[in-house]
């Protein structure tokens, strides 16, 4: 790649100088790559602006979303209230932009949750191979073969209702937990197969040579290079919790009300759409325009990674 | 094959069996364990319910609860439904025909839009047909299918009005209208809008899916020798290409069989359709454990089956792969 030696200054070189990071080749082959995919660019700028807008609601958002209002009530879009208000006189704008808060939270959470167990097991699967790689595949096959939304929802009733984890229904976590916990199995495979290369390559046996042990090995030595397909599935992942989590709270399984996400939102618009068109549109669109961006972000990201990917 | 299948089918009895550990374990966990709707339901006494549960033998401990459940479930006896009083297999019976009928239309209709335009968008690659279409597959998988349920009632039946009569242009619940003899339009009239949910992100994925398996073919080296051969380019096309990047298509049909017997949750429950999914939805509402886990465990059998079909399929179909 002797075009990357070239001095004209690119997007790629300003965010590395602005990272203050040391010229990593690779990192900038990969970013210019990624800008390169004009629609994952623009998916990135669309999702800058759906996080920024849900990072700074307590600046935007004109009212308190929990706020209730016995006078205006059901209203229609104004410009005191841009979207209306619900059933109990809150405003839907404030609500969506803070629901956008959890939703988004609750995406990311739930991923690292599926990353990290993802990570863990495919890991150890591929690198120790034989009887723990056996083991861990049969688990993997468990769940694969659980039906993953009854099951979620028979746990969301357990979290809702059981007396010792209903204490902790208010946090995002049960149910980034839950939805993560059913979500790492086709990551797991993926950094298995890595691992499973990796592991018989030269360098490892320098390593191993050198008297590195095995989780150094692991971490510092063969992690790095499955570094990329993690990085895409995670980014597509976000956009998949986000929305089981908006469907399971829209069936009334996940996150519940008051508190706003935009499925409890879609919940409670659904019965109101006569009046209140906005109030279905608005949520919905949210979801899709996140989901939307973050797939063409994890679409040029894998094009980024790998560029000989056919799809 | 017979020997591979075989052994396959052993293996997934274990399989079945820990799920069926997990998930009996899990509705252990939940709140007053299957008491709970009782209950709930406020008109027993304490000393009522003592007795029920004794009856029911649900105060025996639970490795003994799950052993006795096993053994009527091998004799496929699940149990009484707590919330419909009657047999569990009595309440799929009763629904599985709406859930095949629902699932089967959409199904068809999926296959129908999928295979023509996902052979198109391979042909004729970077085409403005192909960039529209990959365009509307990112929609297509992106957008949350109980939103689009939404707003297909918002546009069919809240906005537009049937202009040759009275009310709305579609019907936006259940499978006819109540009371009414049978009418083919009228059944017709209420699929429209469930289906049109179903298919709208089962057909983004299969044309997105068979795109890129004709992709893959129609650059191989047998595809330039049958153009070579001088032979017609639809022949070329349909008999060499598409019949080739078929096969990994029939597998991922086979994956999705299990949807034939549970149906879409959220398609269900919006459209009011007495399927599987919604007898689901309201059997974890009411927490009806035993019809719970009748359906959480036949759709595991057919995941686990539907894999292994998936399998024997790809193999008899592509002659190269060989059982192991």
């Amino acid at each position: 790649m002797a075009d990357t030696q070239a001095t004209t200054a690119t997007p790629a070189d300003a965010i590395a100088a602005a990272h203050g990071r040391r010229h990593d080749t690779m990192t900038r082959l990969i970013i210019r790559r990624f800008l390169r995919h004009r629609l994952a660019v623009a998916g990135l700028v669309v999702l800058a602006l759906l996080v920024l807008s849900a990072l700074l609601a307590p600046v935007i958002a004109p009212y308190d979303p929990d706020a209730l209002s016995t006078t205006e009530r059901l209203q229609g879009p104004s410009s005191r209230h841009w979207l209306g208000t619900d059933d109990v006189g809150r405003d839907i704008f404030s609500r969506v932009l803070y629901g956008g808060r959890i939703s988004l939270l609750i995406g990311v959470a739930a991923t690292a949750v599926s990353l990290l167990i993802g990570t863990v097991v495919g890991a150890i699967a591929g690198y120790f191979g034989g009887f723990v790689d056996n083991l861990l595949m049969r688990v993997v096959d468990v769940f694969l073969s659980f039906p993953s939304l009854f099951i979620l929802i028979v746990l969301a009733t357990v979290i809702r209702t059981n007396s010792v984890l209903r204490q902790y229904s208010g946090s995002i976590w049960p149910i980034a937990i839950v939805i993560g916990g059913l979500s790492w199995m086709a990551l797991a495979r993926l950094i298995r197969a890595t691992f499973l290369s990796l592991r018989e390559k030269e360098f490892v046996e320098a390593a191993r040579a050198a008297g590195a042990s095995n989780s150094r090995i692991m971490i510092r030595h063969i992690l790095p290079g499955s570094l990329g397909p993690i990085i895409v599935q995670g980014t597509l992942l976000i956009a998949a919790t986000i929305i089981t989590e908006s469907g399971l709270s829209y069936l009334g399984f996940g996150v519940q009300p008051p508190t706003a996400t935009w499925g409890t939102l879609l919940d409670n618009a659904q019965g109101k759409m006569q009046e209140l068109p906005l109030f279905a549109i608005a949520p919905g669109l949210m979801i899709f325009l996140t989901v939307m961006s973050i797939n063409y972000v994890g679409d040029g990201l894998r094009d980024a990674f790998d560029p000989h990917s056919t799809r | 094959m017979g020997q591979y299948v075989v052994r396959r089918l052993i293996l997934a009895v274990p399989l079945l069996l820990v799920i069926s550990m997990i998930v009996f374990g899990l509705l252990q966990a939940a709140p007053g364990g299957p008491m709970g709707a009782y209950v709930r339901r406020g008109n027993f006494s304490e000393e009522d319910l003592r007795r029920l549960e004794e009856r029911l033998g649900l105060n025996a401990p639970a490795y003994v609860q799950y052993g006795k459940w096993l053994g009527r479930v091998v004799k496929l006896d699940f149990g009484q439904s707590i919330s419909e009083r009657r047999p569990v297999t009595q309440s799929i019976r009763d629904r599985l025909p709406n859930t095949l009928y629902l699932m089967a239309t959409a199904w068809i209709v999926t296959i129908l839009i999928a295979i023509p335009i996902g052979v198109i968008t391979a042909i004729r690659q970077y085409s403005w047909f192909d960039h529209l279409v990959t365009g509307l597959t990112f929609v297509g998988q992106s957008v949350p299918i109980f939103w689009l349920g939404l707003i297909l009632i918002l546009v069919f039946y809240i906005w537009l009005d049937n202009p040759f009569g009275d009310g709305p242009l579609l019907p936006a619940g259940g499978m006819y209208t109540l009371g009414q003899d049978f009418s083919l339009w009228d059944r017709i009239k209420h699929l429209i809008l469930p289906v049109t949910m179903l298919s709208a992100s089962w057909v983004a994925w299969y044309t997105r899916f068979l795109r890129a398996s004709m992709l893959e073919v129609i650059h191989q080296d047998y595809i330039r020798t049958a153009r070579a051969k001088g032979l017609r380019e639809q022949v070329v096309v349909m008999r060499h290409a598409f019949r080739n990047a078929a096969i990994p298509l029939v597998t991922l049909m086979a994956l999705d069989l299990p949807l034939i017997f549970s149906g879409a949750l959220f398609t269900e429950v919006i459209f009011a359709w007495p399927g599987m999914g919604r007898l689901f939805f309201t059997a974890a509402d009411r927490r009806d454990y035993p019809l719970l886990m009748a359906i959480i465990m036949i759709t595991a059998t057919l995941i686990v089956l539907s894999n292994l079909l998936a399998d024997i399929l790809y193999a008899w179909l592509d002659p190269r792969i060989r059982f192991r």
